[in-house]
């Protein structure tokens, strides 16, 4: 089932977007050794093939009503609008894509589902995956258990530490968590020891990658998997106001929420595109994961895309608060929507998330994950520019990608910045 | 003709196989990299692979990522791994192979890697994660230099794969092929070398190039097995990891001697 009335389609976004197969303008495409070529190519045909029939959608859609829970709500953020811009003169409305309420608390979940449902009728009998701050992890360990299909997780060392709660999630669902000791213990480390794994034992072992990044077709395969976000909110908000949303705003780490949410967006020219990636301690520091606003391009983990890296090519490593967005790559797909100018990418500090959980906590009942927050820190910034350029008050429509639980040590912990902020 | 060429005719003529030797340069120092690889050629290697240290060696198992991580802390990277190219030209005429991932090289720019490899007196350049459809620009550069591009083929790759390849070889020729025995990462201790062997063996034939075999060689005894069928073999871990084991300067150079020197003999022996 889908929440967008035929003949309201945001336009195809492979039209969009794409340009040679497997690339969006120059990045994208396979740099990665030449034993995993086949297995791509088995992907790639499973793709197109497979995930496209009607029985596909039909299982998977059945899947996301009575598994997930969607369609999600569009929640109507009034308290939080107003407390961001109090006399009404820059931001109308604030809506709120609920991906939070997903089982599993993130959007993860739907791709997750999708790639283990696919793995499944590809005649694949182990899946591994790579998890920052474990909410793909146990996504993909939600999906592994009800699949009945043996589930291995790759995990930073670092994020084992500071997503407790996850890593003991994915445990109870019968998935096996590695910790990932080299380089600098995070996202990208695992991401290096899943691609290890999976070249060593590629025929029998899907890859379930949680980004919509790696090499083609992983991009497409997680843009088209998270479509679902921005097809169920165009509508949403299109019954909620009569009209299209002036913006859509969503967190970038890897970028698979935003991709979701920006697919249904793509060809409506009116709807203002953002992402907003993790600043750490600030883009002038060596301490951030702002791929697109401070990187350069390059070559990682299978893709060109912006990367963090120096003038030697080796890659940074990033910093974010938040470890779902502590990455120093990017989906291909973003770097092509920053330079053809559809999308703007802008950046939050660690600070500026904590402070915006606090006050979404606060004005909406909402405890947003740390990842999300980071969209919340940017909303008066962008509600201002997008209302200075259209001389009007303007309405967002924003991607809540995740729930807070998984992060409460770190909100705990960091409570005098909250104070701080008030 | 180029070294590398005229490396697997005076082979072919002698009815030897080639002893390909891969140490990653800067472990432990640049000058002990250069030492280490001199060593290699006085005890029996035909061709170097100067391993070039990258932040995320996806396709290397854990002896020669650590080796890539102590080079990497001590400054290590693209312009040093082409500093000790350099000095190792200057004392052997051995043909050098830099072996590594593409960013470093994207990053520098395609064609100035070219200059800067040919200057160095480099011979080929070898990108694990550069697969044949997007090579070809980086192909055409070096050959116009006359540096070949040496590329990986698998146990994975299908016939379609093999032929495209042999387009390109057709279209830039020279070089060798490096067959991986196994699907999987460096250093596997349980790669079966003598299929791959003959999988490679046949690779020759069909492509016209000298073919060797690698992942997994670690003993004289690999070493024979892995060449039967094709033209010679690589070792890279197994060297790594005597450096890595070594207490010192002298001892790792004795050990990584010694290494070499066994296989040389297994392969002539064969």
């Amino acid at each position: 089932m889908s929440a967008t009335p035929k003949g309201d389609q945001g336009g195809t976004r492979e039209d969009a977007t794409k340009t040679k197969p497997g690339y969006f303008g120059p990045f994208g495409g396979r740099f990665v050794a030449e034993t995993l070529i086949p297995a791509l190519d088995e992907l790639t045909h499973a793709l197109e093939t497979i995930v496209h029939t009607t029985g596909f959608q039909t299982e998977w859609r059945d899947l996301l009503a009575k598994y997930v829970g969607r369609p999600t709500p569009l929640s109507d953020a009034k308290r939080l609008a107003h407390s961001i811009d109090p006399a009404g003169a820059f931001l109308k409305h604030l809506y709120l894509k609920r991906e939070d309420l997903c089982h599993t608390g993130a959007h993860k979940i739907n791709n997750a589902l999708g790639q283990a449902l696919l793995a499944k009728k590809m005649g694949k009998r182990r899946i591994i995956a790579e998890t920052g701050a474990g909410q793909h992890g146990v996504a993909t360990a939600t999906a592994c258990a009800l699949f009945d299909l043996p589930c291995e997780v790759y995990m930073g060392a670092e994020d084992v530490k500071r997503q407790a709660p996850n890593v003991g999630r994915m445990k109870l669902l019968g998935a096996t968590v590695i910790p990932v000791m080299s380089g600098s213990r995070t996202l990208k480390d695992a991401m290096n020891e899943a691609l290890r794994d999976w070249v060593t034992h590629v025929g029998t072992t899907h890859y379930c990658i949680g980004s919509a990044a790696g090499p083609y077709p992983y991009p497409e395969l997680v843009a088209t998997l998270q479509a679902v976000i921005g097809d169920e909110a165009r509508a949403q908000v299109l019954a909620a106001q009569g009209a299209l949303p002036d913006g859509a705003v969503a967190c970038v780490g890897g970028g698979s929420n935003a991709i979701g949410l920006f697919g249904a967006f793509l060809k409506d020219d009116g709807v203002a595109l953002y992402g907003v990636e993790a600043a750490g301690h600030g883009v002038h520091t060596d301490k951030h994961a702002a791929t697109l606003t401070a990187g350069r391009i390059g070559v990682l983990h299978g893709s060109k895309s912006y990367v963090l890296c120096d003038d030697g090519g080796q890659i940074l490593e990033a910093h974010s608060i938040s470890a779902g967005l502590d990455y120093p790559g990017v989906g291909p797909q973003h770097s092509y929507l920053k330079d053809t100018g559809r999308a703007t990418y802008v950046s939050a500090t660690d600070d500026e998330a904590l402070a915006a959980a606090s006050l979404v906590a606060r004005t909406e009942g909402i405890i947003p994950a740390l990842e999300t927050a980071h969209a919340f820190a940017k909303i008066g910034d962008i509600a201002r520019e997008l209302s200075a350029a259209r001389g009007r008050a303007v309405s967002l429509v924003l991607a809540s990608s995740g729930r807070g639980d998984k992060d409460l040590a770190t909100y705990l912990e960091r409570l005098e910045v909250f104070r701080d902020a008030h | 003709m180029t070294r590398i060429d005229d490396c697997f005719a005076r082979l072919a003529a002698s009815k030897r196989k080639a002893l390909v030797a891969y140490l990653c340069v800067g472990d432990p120092t640049e000058d002990e990299s250069a030492d280490l690889a001199l060593a290699c050629v006085r005890a029996g290697a035909d061709i170097l692979e100067l391993g070039v240290p990258f932040s995320d060696p996806t396709a290397d198992g854990p002896v020669i990522a650590r080796a890539s991580q102590r080079a990497l802390a001590k400054g290590g990277g693209l312009g040093a791994t082409l500093r000790v190219a350099r000095k190792i030209r200057a004392q052997t005429d051995a043909p050098i192979v830099l072996f590594g991932y593409y960013n470093p090289l994207f990053v520098r720019g395609e064609g100035a890697v070219v200059d800067a490899a040919a200057e160095a007196g480099a011979d080929a350049l070898l990108v694990v994660d550069l697969p044949i459809e997007e090579s070809l620009p980086l192909r055409g550069a070096a050959y116009a230099k006359g540096i070949s591009l040496v590329p990986l083929l698998a146990p994975t790759s299908s016939p379609a794969r093999i032929a495209s390849l042999q387009a390109a070889a057709a279209r830039f020729p020279g070089g060798f092929v490096y067959y991986v025995s196994v699907a999987g990462v460096t250093g596997n201790a349980e790669a079966p070398l003598s299929v791959a062997s003959t999988a490679a063996g046949k690779l020759k034939a069909t492509l016209k190039l000298p073919t060797i075999v690698g992942f997994g060689v670690d003993t004289g005894d690999k070493a024979k097995l892995a060449a039967k069928d094709c033209d010679g073999i690589a070792v890279g871990t197994a060297i790594v990891k005597r450096i890595e084991d070594g207490a010192s300067a002298e001892v790792r150079l004795a050990s990584v001697t010694a290494l070499v020197a066994e296989l040389r003999a297994a392969l002539d022996a064969g």
